[in-house]
């Protein structure tokens, strides 16, 4: 088998707080083939943005172990100088707030041609020429003019594309989309995904697209990895995470949602997710979990097989501990 | 797809609707120039019109800036109307005087998106709750202790939580706590603007949840207003698509889902994505953005994205048309030329 195009194993980040470190992101591991989706779902505070912004090296937290390895070269132990090179020219990242991640007082045309002088080392007339056809690539109508204009002349989706423009502009093997529609109406959503799924074909770029929308991974990703409390707990193709889901947690999260096809009464998980720094020693998610028996407190489960590409981080399908549960 | 009966918003029940909504209107003026003088007009709402029986939860949808949240004000009366009539309880709130006002407010409550920010952080939670009743002049001393306690276990939250303050509380909990405070004072209805989107889903269901309850146990009314449009379709009776400051669609919320009408609605399902991959998404993309509420599109104010455009569109407003569809018992209003032979409402 040829390597993956990323390749995380065991990553963990902390952060100082004035109480001492508190875990983010406790040990993920995370696989990305060329060209496909790959979906990381979970609820606020789980720590999957704090893994994406690991990849790209750009948050303020600290990684304390774990490797990132993305074609060949371990971007956790990468210098800056090597780093600044991967990122945006062989990783392209969108994110959540296309409002706040454009520069108000620079030109849509300026901050599009940047990233192509830069890494591609553009003459600026070829940058502009380029420009021209990245805004009109993602569907931006007479893009000559809309490179004169500032972002606050824009709508939110519209912003979104030049976002994606940007992204896209060097061809990277893999897009980081970090909530890319979240801040979007329903209609623009469409707009937006359908593009993605569009220019990932046509360049054949991997994405890993993080969101807590369960519905756009049902729709956009191949494969789901669901994480809690800074862990995978999950992980297999869509289908098997949508339609057998093996972790307690998935399975409560799926109940969870408001049903368009039936009104009974909602499922709701118990409880709330407990701080990073109160964790259990065993499995976080043991405190609201139905099923939690005599391990989970206190021992971490590891990922069992429940399926051929699908693993669950759960002691009920621990294969020795089931024979024992049956009897 | 033809029609029969003749009240704009059909009902089941033969009493006096709470709620009656007729030719609403809210402009917000645009002031610019050396001497501020109005220059133009922010239609945020333009002839709505719809009702909402004792009971029954009508869910409000649409995308940002359609005027949904308007429209919630407007119904409460924080906000004047431009124009249009509202009428709770048999009441013309317009008619209503300050002290007539002040004694019906009770009755209406409202619930807001951000239960960060609808929280004063320097008070605790029991000072919120007690608010109302002392400013109503309900309950005093320890009777006025006892209705906090009783009120915080209605929404699920330990009677002893009365003296934490906001920060102490999860986003879930701080918006139990404003429930608790809507409910103080014992309202027919509840304006719930956004009440859950800001919660994960798992925290989501709770307060789905308690709202169903409380609904049950007390009767009330709700105006569910999101864009959630799954949120909506499970907690909504009937649901009113708004565009751009106007009503394009009411019907019930299975008809709604099932049967769309409104080239709007369709698109606005069709984009819906449902969280199951074997249910396919076959968006209907529309084109463009939606224009600005400054200078709203003549005619129809969907025509520049409509797909079914058509010749009436660009300069005829289009009226009311009461459409049935295949197993509907009543026929619900759609506001589009394609049904201009459909039953006018009169």
């Amino acid at each position: 088998m040829t390597h993956p195009l990323l390749s995380i194993r065991d990553l963990r980040v902390e952060f100082e707080t004035d109480a001492g470190p508190v875990p983010a992101v406790r040990g993920v591991d995370l696989e990305l083939e060329e060209g496909e989706t790959v979906a990381l779902v979970g609820e606020s505070g789980c720590g999957k943005s704090v893994t994406a912004l690991s990849i790209m090296r750009l948050m303020s937290g600290r990684v304390a172990g774990g490797q990132i390895d993305f074609r060949g070269q371990n971007l956790a132990s990468l210098s800056e100088p090597a780093m600044r090179r991967v990122r945006g020219a062989q990783i392209g990242m969108i994110f959540q707030e296309p409002m706040t991640s454009l520069n108000p007082v620079f030109k849509i045309g300026r901050q599009i041609e940047e990233v192509l002088t830069l890494h591609q080392g553009l003459s600026p007339s070829a940058a502009r020429g380029q420009a021209v056809e990245l805004l009109g690539r993602v569907g931006i109508p007479s893009p000559a003019a809309r490179l004169e204009q500032y972002p606050h002349e824009l709508s939110g989706g519209m912003k979104q594309r030049v976002m994606i423009a940007i992204a896209i502009a060097c061809r990277p093997a893999l897009l980081i989309a970090d909530e890319p529609t979240t801040a979007l109406d329903v209609t623009i959503q469409a707009q937006i995904m359908v593009l993605l799924r569009s220019l990932q074909r046509e360049l054949g770029m991997a994405v890993l697209l993080i969101t807590h929308d369960l519905g756009l991974v049902a729709h956009f990703a191949e494969r789901v990895n669901v994480m809690y409390a800074g862990k995978i707990v999950e992980h297999g193709g869509v289908r098997e995470i949508f339609k057998q889901p093996a972790h307690p947690y998935t399975r409560a999260l799926l109940a969870a949602l408001p049903d368009p096809t039936k009104r009974a009464r909602l499922e709701a998980i118990g409880g709330r997710v407990p701080s990073p720094a109160m964790l259990p020693r065993g499995c976080a998610f043991c405190t609201r979990c139905k099923h939690a028996f005599e391990p989970c407190p206190d021992q971490q489960p590891p990922l069992f097989d429940v399926g051929a590409p699908h693993v669950a981080a759960c002691w009920l399908h621990d294969p020795g501990r089931a024979a024992v549960l049956e009897s | 797809m033809a029609s029969a009966a003749v009240s704009v918003a059909p009902l089941t029940s033969a009493e006096t609707p709470l709620v009656e909504v007729s030719g609403l209107r809210k402009y917000y003026p645009v002031r610019g120039g050396l001497f501020g003088s109005v220059v133009s007009q922010v239609r945020a709402v333009e002839d709505v019109s719809f009702t909402i029986a004792a009971g029954e939860t009508l869910g409000l949808v649409g995308e940002s800036g359609c005027g949904k949240t308007t429209v919630g004000r407007l119904l409460l009366r924080l906000l004047e109307p431009t124009g249009g009539r509202v009428r709770f309880a048999g009441q013309d709130l317009a008619a209503l005087d300050r002290q007539q006002l002040r004694r019906l407010r009770p009755r209406m409550q409202l619930i807001f998106q951000d239960p960060y920010s609808s929280l004063n952080p320097r008070r605790s939670v029991g000072d919120a709750i007690a608010e109302p009743l002392f400013v109503h002049g309900l309950a005093r001393g320890a009777e006025l202790d006892r209705k906090v306690g009783e009120l915080l276990e209605r929404v699920e939250l330990p009677s002893s939580y009365r003296s934490r303050y906001p920060h102490e509380f999860s986003g879930g909990q701080r918006q139990r706590v404003c429930i608790a405070r809507a409910l103080a004072l014992g309202p027919e209805l509840l304006v719930c603007d956004e009440a859950v989107s800001a919660l994960d889903i798992s925290i989501q269901a709770q307060i789905l949840n308690l709202l169903r309850d409380l609904q049950q146990q007390y009767r009330l009314t709700y105006l569910f207003i999101s864009h959630n449009l799954n949120v909506v379709r499970h907690v909504a009776d009937r649901i009113a698509v708004m565009y751009l400051g106007k009503l394009v669609e009411v019907a019930d919320a299975d008809s709604l889902f099932s049967a769309p009408q409104h080239p709007y609605t369709k698109a606005l399902l069709s984009a819906n994505p449902i969280p199951d991959p074997d249910i396919p998404l076959a968006p209907i993309v529309l084109s463009g953005e939606i224009p600005s509420p400054l200078n709203p599109p003549a005619g129809c104010r969907f025509h520049t994205r409509c797909p079914n455009v058509f010749e009436p569109c660009y300069g005829v407003v289009p009226e009311a048309r009461l459409v049935q569809t295949a197993g509907q018992v009543t026929p619900h209003p759609v506001w589009c030329h394609l049904y201009d032979d459909a039953q006018n409402p009169g």
